[in-house]
């Protein structure tokens, strides 16, 4: 269970870690600065566990891994967003961080609100409302890099 | 048949059936990596038990965004990723001296070429689509995923028609028309999709024209923006004596959507904060008052950029206590254009004239903005704090506007007659 961040439509990779920080790649100096051009508390204020609910093209921009690294080493157990942009998706659950698309969550969710999500068996908790919704399976190739824990840990035998 | 060009050359990289959504596996002909993006990438490489690339000449490493290294934590990274190229014996890796941006320097080299299956630890890797390649920008591990396997998985595109008709006026370039595009398409409206150009008008754009309009596909959230092969192309490829495979979309390849710009009613187009999208005719913003011109990049760094910018500002000044800064996209255009005399125009104007570098494009060094700045660049992103300060303001346009607007100190419009094609 943790707290719902909420933030609008095109949250793109530069205000997610700014390029000022990309001279160094630990996760924990990146989620030192997470999100802090759009939101300064957020990195003083983000729990384990927390979840970021966004509008259309949730991280669009650059390609930089750092951004879904930076987010999930803040604590961000999952984003979940109208629609992601398509190389931080990728990026996402090659990192091992899950993301969600969901129409009804921006609606229906506030800002502070109690989340609970299960992304295995699809669906979240509005905690706060006490109100339950759905949200989609993922496609069996992504469920896979998931379960495996990522893209590098499911090739590992390939060559 | 109905495939698409992106389809064509998808199927020719993978044994597995290739249709819209399908998830594939393909061979790659060549990955590209930078100095911020590889550090990320060799740690997740040594998570792999056989910690060996497949291919030391199919890997490009362009350390690019921080470098000269601008302090000591991007030496560190750069450090790492030369002891990784040498470890590897990878056999395209430029240092300063021999450097480029990434997106200008690979088909500078002939690294890249059509037919080509591509992909960069870079968003703007979709710049090669100009050449008739598929390229496209991927993350860090799935750079590392394919410097081990040489494979990376796509999921099929469906694909977008742009057609583009008719010819340029005046000063009209390949950056008012990925403008233009961007603009209609709004920065997600071709999210997952390719962009696939069709059409005579793109016979009077020039391939530096082609590779701007590329590289900017991904501010529509495209996965490619690829050109058919013409005899510019071949032109250009044979110069440095490629062989390359020729693929074109079927008849009756299947476009779940058409635009077409007719480019003879375009007029220069500036981009304001704080999207790529947010477009509006250069003539109808000289209230914009402007602290800083950066003329460069990926987008708009290369030769004949550089040649327009310096043909406006030749002995001319520009508006005292306003800040151009120009940077070159590889040495091979720098050289060239000091050779050409450019450089020589744009110094004595007043601007100054950096080493290749992504610089102040993204908010890396050289040409910083402060609190409330507005600055005018050929760049491709206008994202807030993209440059610097979080309150800085961005707009975008091509060289000639930029350069024009350096002059006065406010958004200005080079000469010709525009007609009504906003
Ligand atoms: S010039 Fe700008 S957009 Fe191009 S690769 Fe460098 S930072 Fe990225």
């Amino acid at each position: 269970m943790g707290k719902v961040y909420k933030y609008g439509d095109h949250i793109d990779t530069d205000v997610i870690i700014p390029a000022r920080y990309l001279n160094v790649h630990e996760p924990n100096q990146l989620a030192a600065h997470c999100m802090e051009d759009i939101d300064f508390e957020f990195k003083n204020t983000v729990k384990v566990g927390d979840v970021i609910i966004a509008g259309e093209n949730f991280g669009c921009g650059s390609s930089r891994e750092h951004a879904p690294i930076a987010i999930k080493a803040s604590g961000i157990q999952c984003v979940i967003a109208k629609s992601f942009a398509r190389i931080f998706l990728r990026n996402a659950f090659n990192i091992g961080l899950p993301v969600i698309e969901s129409d009804c969550a921006y609606d229906e969710f506030n800002e502070k609100d109690e989340i609970e999500v299960d992304y295995g068996k699809g669906w979240m908790i509005n905690k706060t409302t006490q109100k339950q919704y759905k949200v989609n399976p993922l496609p069996a190739f992504m469920m896979h890099i998931v379960e495996k824990g990522g893209l590098m840990n499911s090739i590992r035998e390939e060559r | 048949m109905k495939m698409t060009m992106t389809q064509k050359i998808m199927a020719a990289h993978t044994d597995q059936a290739v249709y819209p959504g399908a998830y594939i596996h393909c061979d790659l002909d060549m990955l590209l990596g930078n100095d911020i993006t590889t550090p990320v990438a060799i740690d997740a490489f040594q998570m792999h038990q056989h910690k060996e690339v497949f291919d030391r000449k199919k890997i490009s490493i362009v350390p690019d965004h921080f470098t000269p290294n601008k302090d000591i934590a991007s030496a560190l990274q750069c450090q790492k990723v030369r002891r990784f190229v040498q470890e590897h014996k990878i056999e395209h890796y430029f240092e300063i001296g021999e450097m480029g941006i990434e997106h200008a320097l690979l088909p500078e080299k002939g690294l890249v070429k059509s037919g080509d299956m591509i992909i960069g630890a870079d968003s703007h890797t979709c710049t090669f689509g100009a050449l008739g390649a598929f390229s496209t920008g991927i993350g860090s591990t799935d750079l590392a995923a394919a410097m081990v396997t040489g494979k990376c998985w796509f999921k099929v595109p469906e694909a977008i028609e742009v057609e583009l008709i008719g010819k340029p006026n005046g000063y009209v370039s390949g950056k008012d028309v990925i403008l233009k595009l961007i603009g209609i398409l709004g920065v997600d409206g071709a999210r997952y999709k390719s962009l696939e150009f069709t059409g005579e008008g793109i016979s009077h754009l020039s391939m530096d024209d082609r590779f701007t309009i590329s590289n900017m596909v991904i501010e529509a959230g495209a996965k490619n923006g690829i050109f058919p092969v013409d005899e510019k192309t071949k032109a250009y490829m044979d110069a440095n004596h490629l062989d390359y495979p020729i693929y074109e979309a079927d008849e009756d390849a299947i476009y779940i959507e058409k635009i077409t710009i007719d480019l003879s009613t375009l007029e220069p187009i500036v981009a304001k904060p704080h999207l790529p999208s947010n477009i509006e005719k250069a003539a109808k913003l000289n209230h914009i008052l402007i602290d800083q011109v950066v003329i460069g990049s990926c987008t708009n760094g290369r030769l004949s950029d550089l040649r327009i910018a310096a043909e406006i500002l030749s002995g001319k000044k520009i508006k005292k206590g306003l800040r151009l800064i120009v940077f070159p996209a590889t040495q091979k255009i720098y050289l060239e254009a000091m050779r050409a005399g450019y450089i020589e125009s744009i110094i004595e104007a007043g601007g100054i004239v950096s080493t290749p570098t992504c610089g102040p494009c993204l908010g890396g060094h050289m040409g910083i903005l402060g609190e409330n700045e507005k600055c005018l660049a050929t760049t491709n992103r206008n994202f807030v704090g993209r440059m610097g300060h979080v309150t800085s303001e961005i707009y975008l346009s091509s060289p000639a506007v930029a350069a024009a607007s350096s002059l006065t100190g406010y958004i200005t419009t080079p000469g010709g007659n525009y007609g009504e094609g906003l």
